[in-house]
């Protein structure tokens, strides 16, 4: 080829190669943004309620917590592993946040900060049982659930937090709204547009990405793998943490088996948002709009009045459909990427 | 640039005197090189003669045990690849090591970003930067789409545009081009020859020897690891390099004993695997070894998992003692007489976890038990039974089968095909990663056999091997027979000849 060709191909074949590629990357989440309008219009036709304020407020706090804990979640399914102690963590810190606050009347900006901590605490011993102990993330985090878990068990000794002995302040974060827009969503917003900044942004970043899509190549690149899985994992943790906060400002009550089965709804989000779980594929934004169609899914099937067990189910077949769906759109991608590169050469 | 031409300027980089063992093997003998600005050196030898050794010690993967990397004439030692890279050494990997999910840019730039302000990362910059490097090389990538999709020579010139992004001085490139097409091969010679007038010190290693005559300018040839050969490239012919590649003595490694060749077992009939294998026929009698020689990536291990089934043929069959076998199916060939010992032995050829017992007696479960119950008696009668026969050294029959050394491993797994009573025995590298005691155990064990009847199929791709047990050499190159040699025939110069794809004309 002469130079005058690659010129040439420089001019459409490259214009037209980046729509391609950026039009996939926007299908992974548009798909699902598709899927949660179309869900709201059938909902909101069937029940016009549905879309009242009051509703969407409802819906929208429902989703928030899933939605940073999701986000977290992200991280470490971008490196390629998984943690299902979530679940544990928001249970042991929703009660250490109603214990301070009730026992102890520790201040706000404390108690969430305490309970980040102990979030970024479990998130280590998960992280380094991984890298360190080369334990697959799979195992570490299931036994990390149940240890939590028994953790709360031991901690709560049978107590119970009560909405009366909380301060109004705190149950304001999780109950309250500000220019109507509530205020845990706002918190939710925040937390993943930074996450999603980071990621998207920042060399560490990308580098989670990188462990994920190929270790032995993000090792050749020089790239510390181990301290960025670390990095997941912790983030993971203090994501749950803060949740824990957020959970015990939106319900007032708590016991030890709080958050039990959010591990399962979490990784639910993140890959009927398009995160892949096999790593290096995805963004915390489609992890995100995965927690909110989630939480819509139950909230439509409550307004319209159709048993829970459909809402397990329509879950179910959700998470089905969306692996089934990328994994097409993989293969269509992955030979047109072929094709174009065999035309031109 | 100019003056790093002239002999005077120490080498970029050098290896000298370097020695480096596995266990038993010396992969790497006092070996010696050096590699200037501007200069393209080929890397010769054959399989097993230490070039990846030898490349691998300069990428900082392996640290010589004796000898010394020297960069600029300053020795150095090199931790692993980060330093290497550190130092301005590239590697472009007959595989490319990228991030399938990541853009070309990123997957150029990774952990070396062009950041803006507030350490962001700089995209615009970032696609440009990538853009400028392919522009350079003269190859239209788009930076932005991502490697998933990417040809392998397109992966290669990505890892040739990261090696130029950080300014890498010296490039080795390890068979990049055994997976491409003419018109890619030519383009990266086109990208190499740039590199080269731009004063980069390359090392170039390839079988094809029509290659290193058309890119090189000095070449290297190494030979049971230990450099034989190493100087300038003009004025000397195909020949030339042929006999330093090989002429080594056959010494008596092998005790092939004298068989009687009888009716043919296996005929093979225009056997073609789209892209991979095309038109192979020959004959395997009984009481014959047939030894399927050819470079790696020549199709032989292919070849040998078409006939018994493992991969499915696109044309031409099989036939077993007249029967033509249907395709794709390894129990039929099982049930016609084939026994198949796979190349990796660790991952197929036996169940690492499971006793030598077990192993040894795993195709005759079904005459083993009774009810669906292994008899555990049984069971240790007839392994213990084959133990003798092959004379396999070992504590327990109860042992894990991973106790046992390379040798006593490949016994365990001729003594599970043997127990099936085969008329033909496929045999993917027989002594691959065996040391050199038990190898010529295994190679009498194997002759043995063939005296009593026996037809085997060997592919090896260990010359020694090839001429010292062979009744017959086929060679393949690139997917096809290129030359079939009665024993008489076969020596190293006329098999090698034959894998590197020459004619015979060209020995003249």
């Amino acid at each position: 080829m002469s130079t005058a060709d690659v010129a040439v191909d420089r001019g459409p074949g490259g214009e037209r190669s980046r729509r391609l590629t950026e039009m996939v990357f926007r299908m992974r989440e548009l798909g699902i943004v598709l899927a949660l309008a179309l869900l709201i219009a059938v909902t909101a036709i069937l029940e016009p309620r549905f879309i009242h304020l009051d509703s969407l407020q409802d819906l929208a706090r429902n989703a928030s917590i899933i939605a940073i804990m999701a986000a977290g979640q992200t991280m470490v399914l971008l490196t390629r592993n998984v943690d299902l102690s979530v679940g544990s963590v928001l249970g042991l810190s929703a009660f250490f946040a109603g214990d301070l606050l009730s026992n102890h009347h520790v201040a706000i900006p404390l108690v969430f900060l305490l309970c980040i901590v102990l979030g970024i605490v479990c998130g280590l011993i998960n992280g380094v049982l991984t890298t360190f102990g080369k334990v697959p993330a799979l195992v570490v985090t299931l036994g990390t659930l149940y240890i939590f878990r028994g953790i709360a068990f031991v901690y709560t000794n049978g107590r119970q937090i009560n909405a009366e002995t909380l301060p109004d302040k705190f149950l304001n974060i999780g109950t309250g709204t500000v220019w109507k827009i509530p205020t845990i969503a706002l918190i939710a917003f925040v937390v993943v547009l930074i996450v999603g900044q980071y990621l998207r942004d920042f060399r560490s970043g990308r580098e989670m990405y990188a462990v994920g899509s190929n270790e032995d190549a993000a090792k050749l690149a020089g790239i510390r793998v181990d301290r960025r899985i670390v990095t997941a994992f912790v983030a993971s943790g203090a994501l749950a943490g803060l949740g824990g906060a957020l959970y015990t400002a939106r319900f007032g009550t708590v016991d030890a088996t709080a958050g039990t089965g959010y591990e399962l709804t979490v990784i639910s989000a993140a890959v009927v948002g398009g995160v892949a779980i096999t790593g290096g594929v995805g963004s915390v934004y489609g992890a995100a709009i995965g927690a909110v169609l989630l939480g819509c899914i139950t909230s439509s099937l409550i307004v319209l009045r159709i048993d829970s067990f459909w809402q397990q189910a329509a879950v179910g077949a959700l998470l089905v459909a969306a692996i089934a769906f990328d994994r097409l759109v993989g293969l269509r991608l992955d030979s047109a990427l072929r094709q174009r590169s065999a035309r031109r050469a | 640039m100019s003056n790093e031409n002239e002999p005077a300027a120490p080498p970029r980089l050098a290896l000298a005197g370097a020695s480096k063992s596995f266990g038993a093997v010396h992969a790497l003998r006092d070996a010696s090189l050096e590699l200037y600005g501007g200069h393209v050196r080929a890397l010769l030898g054959e399989n097993g003669a230490g070039k990846s050794t030898l490349v691998k010690t300069l990428a900082g993967v392996h640290r010589p045990d004796t000898g010394t990397v020297l960069v600029d004439g300053e020795p150095v030692s090199f931790h692993g690849p980060i330093d290497a890279r550190d130092a301005g050494i590239a590697i472009i990997y007959q595989e490319p090591t990228l991030f399938p999910d990541l853009s070309v840019a990123e997957n150029v730039f990774m952990g070396r970003q062009p950041l803006s302000a507030g350490k962001r990362i700089d995209r615009k910059a970032l696609h440009e930067r990538t853009a400028e490097l392919f522009r350079q090389l003269g190859v239209p990538i788009a930076p932005e789409r991502p490697v998933r999709g990417l040809s392998i020579a397109d992966q290669q010139l990505v890892e040739i545009a990261k090696a130029l992004s950080f300014e890498a001085r010296v490039l080795i490139m390890d068979e990049p081009t055994a997976a491409l097409s003419g018109a890619e091969v030519e383009r990266l010679f086109r990208v190499t020859r740039t590199l080269k007038e731009q004063g980069a010190a390359i090392m170039f290693i390839s079988h094809r020897l029509e290659e290193i005559f058309a890119i090189c300018d000095q070449v290297t040839v190494m030979r049971d690891g230990a450099v034989r050969f190493s100087g300038e490239l003009e004025g000397k012919s195909n020949d030339d390099l042929v006999r330093w590649m090989v002429g080594r003595d056959i010494d008596t490694l092998f005790p092939k004993v004298d068989s009687e060749i009888g009716a043919p077992v296996l005929s093979v009939h225009r056997l073609t695997r789209e892209g991979v294998f095309f038109d192979i026929s020959f004959e395997v009698r009984a009481g014959e070894i047939v030894a399927l020689a050819g470079l790696v990536g020549a199709g032989r291990s292919e070849v040998a998992r078409a006939i018994f089934g493992i991969d499915r043929a696109d044309g031409g069959h099989v036939e077993m003692g007249g029967r033509r076998l249907p395709r794709a199916k390894p129990t039929a060939a099982m049930r016609a007489g084939i026994g198949f010992v796979p190349e990796d032995r660790r991952q197929q050829g036996l169940v690492m976890d499971l006793s030598i017992a077990r192993n040894a007696t795993m195709t005759q479960m079904s005459e083993l038990s009774s009810g669906g119950i292994i008899r555990a008696a049984r069971e240790r009668a007839l392994a213990s039974d084959w133990a003798t026969r092959l004379q396999l050294k070992y504590h327990k029959l109860d042992d894990h089968v991973g106790t046992l050394s390379g040798g006593n491993q490949q016994k365990v797994v001729l003594a599970k095909w043997l127990a099936t009573s085969p008329r033909l025995l496929i045999i993917d590298e027989p002594t691959r990663g065996i040391d050199v005691g038990t190898k010529s155990e295994v190679h009498r064990l194997i002759s043995e056999l063939a005296s009593r009847g026996l037809a085997v199929l060997m592919v090896s791709s260990e010359l020694p091997e090839v001429l010292g047990m062979a009744d017959r050499v086929l060679v393949m190159h690139e997917g096809r027979l290129t030359g079939e040699f009665s024993r008489a025939e076969a020596n190293e110069e006329v098999v090698v000849r034959a894998m590197t794809g020459q004619k015979e004309e060209m020995a003249a």
